[in-house]
C-alpha cells in the first residue's frame, strides 16, 4: 500500500529531467513555462486522476478519450446551437458522462466481463456518438469561455496559473485525498488486491465497480470541458488516443498495471514528465513532436520493467521479521 | 452418534444436509454438531465431503436439503458475507486476505474507524495493535500484510474473524504451511478462543495434530457421516478404520489369487530414492506382471512417491534403475522415454483434454513420444483408437466423440488407453477409481489385473483399502511422507494395512513447509 519507492523513482526522473532541460535551456526553469505546462496538460491530469482509481482497482478504462471528444462536441452544440446556458450544458454533460461510466461499471460487474472489452465498446460508442452529433469542428463563442480563458493567477516571475490549471490541481489533490484517506479509497486498493477476497471480506464489489467507472467517466467529462476551454471549440476527433497517454502517465507514475498499488501523486508526476518532454521538444525546435511519443514509450518500457523487477523482489521468500510471532 | 448432545450447549447444528453436483452426490444426509467452547476436528479422505460441508454451511454452495442452526436459530446464509453476519467465519488454507493492504486495513476493511468521512488511520492502527496483542503478535500494522509469513497472515485472519464477533470459527487446513513452532502458537490461540466460548471446527489431515488439539472428532467418508467420537476415547486404529475401512468381513475374502509366488523379473528399481522435504528415501522394486499398491492417508506421500518414480519430480538422492541399467529421471519426458506411464489423480485438470475426441486423446501420448515430425497417419490413429475402445470396452464405442461427454469411468479408461498405446513397461495409476460409479469400479480393477497378467508392471495408489487388497501383489504403506511397511502375499489384508498406518511411531507430524 505504501507505493512510495516507485513514486520516488518517478519524482527523481521528473526532477532530474527538469534539471537537464534547464541546463540546456535555462528559460525552462521559469514560472511562465511551468504555468503553461500545467495549463497544456490540465485535461490529461484530470482524466489521469480518474484512470488511477480504475487501474489500482485492477481495471482499465479505454473510453476516456472518446468521452472527452464527445463532451467537447456536446458542450459546443448545446451552447452554440441549442442555446443552453453554459452552466446547464456542463451539468448535463457531467450527468451524462457519469451515467455512461456507471453503466460500463454495471456491465463489467453484472456480466463479469473484462473491463478491457467493455470500455473498448464504450470507446467506440462515445466516439461514434460524437460523430453523430457533428462531424465539423464547432467553435464556441460564449462569453464565459473568454472570461475563463483570461482568468489567471499571476505567479512571481511572470507566469500564469490559469483557471484550467487550478481546476486540475484541485482535482489531483482531491483525488489523492479520496484515495488515501477514505473508506472508498481503501476499497479501491482492496479490489485491486483480489476482487473475490475483497468480496469475502465484506466489500460491496458491485457498487464499488460502478462507482469507480463512474468517477473515471465523470472526470473524463470534466477533462472534456477543460479541453473545450483550452481549444474554444468542440470537435469529434479531439482527444483521439488520449486514453493511451493517460494509461502511460498512470504507469509511469508507479501504479501497478495489474492493480493493488499506486498513487494519484505519482500519476501527476507522470503527467508532468510527459509535459516536460513536450516542452523540451518545443524549445529545441528542430525535433519532430513525435519524439514525445518515442520518449514516452521508452520511459513506459523502463517503468514496466522496473515494476516487474520490484514485484519479483516482493515475491521472493519472505525473511521472517524477527519477533513477528512471539 | 454416541452421545446425544445437550441442545442448549450446541452452538452449530447441521441436520440432514445433502448436496449433489450433477449426478455426483457429494453429501448425503450429513449431521454435524459443534458445541460452544470445543475444538472439533472434521476428518475424512480426499473427496469425503469436508470442503463441501464447509461450503454448504457458509453458504458458498446452496444446499439441496437439510437445516443449519446457530444457537438453536435456523440460518440459511447465501454467501460467505452473510455467514459472517450469522457468526460463522472461515479461514482457509490460502489466507483470504489482501496482501497489498496494510495489516491494519486488512483487519478493519470496510469498517474502519471514521471521522467526517475520513478514516482515522492512527486510531485504526492503535486498535489493530491491541487486537493482535491479544494473539501474542507484536508487528508493524502499517506494513503490507504480504510482507509477513503465512503464520502471521493466518493469525491476522483469525483475529479479524474473532473481532467480527464470530462464534463459530472454521479453520480449513490451517497448519498445512506452518512449521512446528508456528503450529504451537496457532494451537495456543485456538485453546484460548475455545475458552472464551467460541466453537472451532478444525479440518486437518495431520492426525497427530488432531489428537493434540481436538476435543471431538467427526469423520466423513464418501459424502456420508461415519460417526462422531470423543477424541480421548477414540484409538488411532479405530479412527483410521473410520476414515478408510469398510466392513472388513466382505473384503478379506475378495482377495484375488495373486498368491502365486513366483519370482518375476525386476522392471524398475529405486534404491534409497527420495527428495528432502518431499518423500523420505525409500527402496522400491517394481516387477513385470506385478501390482504394487501404495496405501496411506491423504498427505502421507503416496502421490509424491508416484511423481518421483515417473520423473515428474526430481529426486535429490538415490539411484533409479530400469531393467537393471542405472537411469536419470529428471522430467516426465525421461519417464516416458524409459517406458513409464502416469495416470494422474486429477483427471479433469491433469489428464483428459475434454474438448478433444476419444481418438485424439488416446493417441496424444504416443504422438508426443514419437515426436512432431513423425505424425501418426489418420489410418493408424483410427486403428489404435478402435483397438483400445474395444479392448477396454469404452462406451459409447465412438472414437469421434468428445471425451468431455463420457462418464467418469470411461474417461478413466481413455486415459488408461492413452498410456497403453505407448506400450509402457511400467504404469503408475493414481486413484484410478476415484469419482466413478460402482460398476465401472469393478471393471477398472479387472483391467488392472489383466494388464498385469500381460507382463506390465503397475504401481497403484488408492484410498480404498479393500480395493488395494484385491489387486496388489505387494502393498507399500506410507505415513508422514515415508515408506513404513511393505506387505506381501498372505500378509496383505485391510487389518494389517490399517495397523501399519496407525502405528504410533515417535514420528513428527511434518517438518518444515509442505
Amino acid at each position: 500500500m505504501k507505493g512510495l519507492p516507485p513514486v520516488l523513482i518517478t519524482a527523481v526522473v521528473l526532477v532530474a529531467g527538469f534539471a537537464l532541460c534547464a541546463v540546456q535551456f535555462p528559460n525552462i526553469a521559469s514560472t511562465r513555462v511551468v504555468g503553461n505546462l500545467l495549463t497544456d496538460n490540465a485535461f490529461l491530469g484530470i482524466v489521469a486522476t480518474g484512470m488511477t482509481f480504475v487501474i489500482i482497482s485492477g481495471g482499465i478504462d479505454l473510453s476516456v478519450g472518446s468521452v472527452i471528444g464527445f463532451t467537447t462536441v456536446f458542450v459546443a452544440l448545446a451552447i452554440e446551437r441549442w442555446g443552453m446556458p453554459p452552466l446547464v450544458a456542463f451539468v448535463a454533460i457531467l450527468a451524462l458522462s457519469a451515467a455512461f461510466g456507471a453503466a460500463m461499471g454495471a456491465v463489467i460487474h453484472v456480466f463479469d466481463l473484462p473491463p478491457f472489452i467493455v470500455t473498448l465498446a464504450g470507446m467506440f460508442l462515445a466516439r461514434g456518438a460524437s460523430f453523430l452529433l457533428s462531424t465539423q469542428s464547432v467553435p464556441i463563442t460564449a462569453p464565459v469561455y473568454s472570461t475563463v480563458s483570461d482568468f489567471a493567477l499571476r505567479l512571481p516571475g511572470g507566469g500564469r496559473l490559469t483557471a484550467v490549471a487550478i481546476i486540475m490541481l484541485t482535482i489531483v489533490i482531491g483525488g489523492a485525498l479520496l484515495l488515501k484517506l477514505t473508506r472508498f479509497g481503501a476499497n479501491v486498493y482492496a479490489l485491486g488486491g483480489s476482487r473475490a477476497t475483497a468480496s469475502l471480506m465484506g466489500v460491496a464489489v458491485g457498487r464499488m465497480t460502478v462507482k469507480i467507472y463512474m468517477l473515471s467517466s465523470l472526470l473524463a467529462g470534466i477533462a472534456g470541458i477543460v479541453f473545450s476551454f483550452y481549444t474554444s471549440a468542440g470537435y469529434s476527433l479531439s482527444a483521439v488516443g488520449v486514453e493511451l497517454d493517460t494509461i502511460a502517465a498512470v504507469v509511469i507514475g508507479g501504479t501497478l498495471l495489474t492493480g493493488g498499488q499506486g498513487s494519484v501523486i505519482g500519476t501527476f508526476f507522470g503527467v508532468l514528465i510527459q509535459g516536460m518532454i513536450q516542452t523540451y521538444i518545443n524549445f529545441d525546435g528542430t525535433l519532430s513532436s513525435w519524439w514525445t511519443k518515442i520518449a514516452t514509450g521508452v520511459l513506459l518500457f523502463a517503468f514496466i520493467v522496473l515494476q516487474q523487477g520490484l514485484v519479483a523482489l516482493a515475491r521472493r521468500p519472505v525473511v521472517k521479521r524477527a519477533g513477528a510471532v512471539s | 452418534m454416541e452421545n446425544s448432545p445437550d441442545p442448549a450447549a450446541s452452538l452449530l447444528e447441521v441436520r440432514g444436509i445433502s448436496k449433489s453436483f450433477g449426478a455426483v452426490r457429494a453429501l448425503q444426509e450429513v449431521d454435524f454438531t459443534l458445541r460452544a467452547g470445543e475444538i472439533h476436528a472434521l476428518l475424512g479422505e480426499n473427496g469425503a465431503g469436508k470442503s463441501t460441508l464447509i461450503k454448504v454451511i457458509t453458504g458458498v454452495f446452496p444446499r439441496d436439503a437439510g437445516i443449519v442452526r446457530i444457537s438453536g436459530e435456523e440460518v440459511a446464509p447465501r454467501s460467505a458475507k452473510a455467514a459472517l453476519q450469522t457468526g460463522i467465519a472461515t479461514v482457509y488454507q490460502e489466507v483470504n486476505l489482501l496482501p497489498n493492504l496494510s495489516v491494519a486495513q486488512n483487519l478493519f476493511l470496510d469498517r474502519q474507524p471514521m471521522r467526517f468521512g475520513i478514516v482515522r488511520e492512527g486510531e485504526m492502527r492503535r486498535r489493530a495493535k491491541t487486537l493482535l496483542a491479544d494473539f501474542g503478535l507484536d508487528i508493524d500494522v502499517s506494513a503490507p500484510l504480504g510482507n509477513y509469513s503465512v503464520a502471521v497472515q493466518h493469525v491476522t485472519a483469525i483475529a479479524r474473524a474473532v473481532d467480527l464477533s464470530a462464534r463459530v470459527l472454521i479453520l480449513d487446513e490451517p497448519t498445512a504451511s506452518l512449521d512446528r513452532h508456528e503450529v504451537e502458537i496457532l494451537f495456543g490461540i485456538m485453546r484460548q478462543l475455545a475458552k472464551r466460548g467460541i466453537g472451532i471446527v478444525f479440518v486437518s489431515h495431520f492426525l497427530d495434530q488432531v489428537y493434540e488439539i481436538s476435543d471431538r472428532i467427526t469423520v466423513l467418508r464418501n459424502g456420508r457421516l461415519v460417526g462422531e467420537r470423543e477424541t480421548a476415547s477414540l484409538s488411532r486404529l479405530e479412527l483410521i478404520r473410520m476414515m478408510l475401512g469398510r466392513e472388513l468381513a466382505e473384503t478379506t475374502s475378495a482377495r484375488a489369487s495373486a498368491g502365486a509366488q513366483k519370482t518375476r523379473e525386476v522392471c524398475a528399481s529405486f534404491e534409497n530414492y527420495g527428495k528432502a522435504g518431499y518423500v523420505a528415501p525409500f527402496n522400491l522394486e517394481l516387477r513385470h506382471g506385478e501390482v504394487v499398491g501404495l496405501a496411506g492417508l491423504l498427505g502421507s506421500g503416496r502421490t509424491e512417491t508416484a511423481r518421483l518414480v515417473f520423473g515428474a519430480e526430481r529426486a535429490d538422492c538415490g539411484q533409479a534403475r530400469v531393467e537393471g541399467t542405472p537411469v536419470r529421471l529428471q522430467s516426465p519426458r525421461d519417464g516416458v522415454r524409459h517406458g513409464f506411464g502416469y495416470c494422474a489423480e486429477e483427471r479433469k485438470t491433469d489428464g483428459i483434454v475434454a474438448e478433444l475426441t476419444v481418438r485424439e486423446n488416446i493417441v496424444l501420448a504416443l504422438q508426443a513420444k514419437r515426436g512432431l515430425h513423425r505424425p501418426l497417419s489418420r489410418r493408424e490413429q483410427d486403428e489404435i483408437a478402435g483397438r483400445y475402445v474395444k479392448m477396454l470396452d469404452i462406451r459409447p464405442p465412438d472414437p469421434e466423440r468428445p471425451v468431455g461427454l463420457l462418464s467418469g469411468g470411461n474417461q478413466q479408461k481413455v486415459l488408461l488407453a492413452r498410456w497403453l498405446a505407448t506400450t509402457p513397461r511400467l504404469l503408475v495409476l493414481d486413484e484410478p477409481t476415484r469419482g466413478i460409479d460402482v460398476g465401472a469400479h469393478a471393471e477398472i480393477i479387472r483391467l488392472i489385473r489383466e494388464l498385469c497378467d500381460d507382463g506390465l508392471a503397475l504401481l497403484v495408489i488408492s484410498s480404498e483399502l479393500d480395493e488395494i487388497v484385491t489387486y496388489s501383489d505387494r502393498v507399500v504403506v506410507l505415513r508422514d511422507r515415508a515408506h513404513v511397511e511393505e506387505l506381501a502375499g498372505e500378509d496383505i489384508d485391510v487389518g494389517s494395512i490399517l495397523a501399519a498406518i496407525a502405528a504410533d511411531g515417535a514420528s513428527i507430524a511434518h517438518e518444515g513447509r509442505a
